[in-house]
């Protein structure tokens, strides 16, 4: 395994979660009020009514901090953001530690060059989580 | 009539104008039956099990910062829903995307957090369809879309920059209009509305949203595959040969 690498995956996580971040934060205020394409439907065919009137996320303690994709308690401009920043972050952390949880513990192999890859793929490794 | 969907209180109906609560294809508790929901949450149950033994015994640790980076864009890109002519709007479901950047199977994974997060976090998409909801914008693409892209992909040349980019166009495009067939046969199996007309109208709108689907999933894979193509779960084969893949038995 090598430094740059390393440095370069981490640049890679660093510049993706930057991206999702932004585009949370300062993006999601612009998003188009109009009904989705399933809301549309739901209106123009008449059954939008059959949504229940209190779904069971209501009654989860989430409720009480978001009122849907926006954080209460604060102004209404940074609601929207602030649900967005803590919404990406939960998915980046949720996904990350499920993928730590279910990928087979490779430890410090984490970065293979190529001729470690290569044993590897000959002796599939038996390390424990 | 916009309000339907809203409890009626000030709040609520001053968020709906600055901020969308349901999404694209998110169905919310209520539009399915019992017996339909039951059986999406066996096939999405089935789907992710699956998933989860294909990754456990065929990922490498070096694909689990790109899963959180994938989530955390897919549920960045959710929220933003961008508006489609004839007063309607849509945004990025990432079936697609999730499954060509990591494979289907950390892929399926990826996008089943999003999904919870967002119905558990953010009320958007009902707690009981959340299987209808896993499988209908996440598995279709992250399996559908994923085995479309790569077909066209490997058909065109699997090392070449228009091989991938007619691959992901045409499968995230297909995906979204596939969802919105299968959604339409959801609705209707738990009469809700008749099949025509919901097949008619959510295919109607979803060839359009379906552009933007296409058009966003180029635009990240696209970045992905300029800067980091060995971080691809089928990498062009010039870049396999100098660094690792995180697959190992394919």
């Amino acid at each position: 395994m090598s430094r740059t690498s390393q440095s370069r995956n981490r640049a890679f996580v660093i510049a993706g979660l930057g991206v999702a971040l932004l585009v949370a934060i300062f993006l999601s205020p612009l998003a188009s009020p109009d009904p989705d394409g399933l809301n549309r439907v739901s209106e123009d065919l008449n059954f939008a009514d059959r949504e229940v009137e209190e779904p069971p996320a209501q009654k989860l303690p989430f409720a009480n901090i978001f009122d849907g994709y926006a954080l209460k308690g604060v102004p209404e401009g940074v609601a929207t953001p602030l649900a967005g920043l803590v919404g990406t972050l939960v998915a980046f952390g949720l996904a990350w530690g499920f993928g730590k949880l279910v990928v087979r513990g490779s430890g410090p192999a984490t970065e293979r060059d190529s001729s470690s890859y290569i044993e590897d793929s000959e002796q599939p490794p038996d390390r424990p989580l | 009539m916009a309000e339907v969907a809203l409890p009626s209180t000030l709040s609520a109906s001053v968020l709906y104008w600055t901020a969308p609560v349901h999404l694209a294809l998110h169905i919310p508790d209520g539009f399915l039956s019992l017996p339909i929901s039951l059986v999406c949450w066996i096939v999405a149950i089935g789907l992710i099990g699956l998933s989860l033994t294909q990754v456990q015994s065929d990922y490498q640790e070096r694909a689990v910062p790109l899963m959180g980076v994938c989530a955390a864009f897919i549920f960045a890109a959710q929220m933003i829903n961008f508006p489609i002519p004839g007063g309607t709007s849509g945004h990025l479901v990432g079936g697609t995307l999730a499954g060509a950047l990591l494979g289907p199977w950390a892929g399926s994974l990826v996008v089943a957090v999003v999904f919870i997060v967002q119905a558990v976090l953010f009320q958007d998409g009902g707690i009981t369809v959340l299987g209808a909801n896993i499988l209908n914008m996440g598995l279709i693409g992250t399996f559908g879309g994923y085995y479309l892209y790569k077909a066209i992909r490997f058909g065109l040349g699997r090392d070449t920059w228009r091989g991938m980019l007619v691959g992901i166009a045409v499968a995230a495009w297909t995906s979204v209009v596939v969802s919105s067939i299968v959604v339409a046969f959801q609705l209707a199996l738990s009469g809700t509305v008749p099949l025509g007309v919901a097949l008619a109208a959510m295919v109607f709108w979803h060839i359009l949203i379906g552009i933007g689907e296409a058009l966003i999933t180029v635009v990240a894979v696209s970045f992905v595959w300029r800067t980091r193509p060995d971080l691809f779960y089928d990498p062009p084969r010039k870049v396999l040969a100098g660094t690792s893949r995180y697959s190992r038995a394919r």
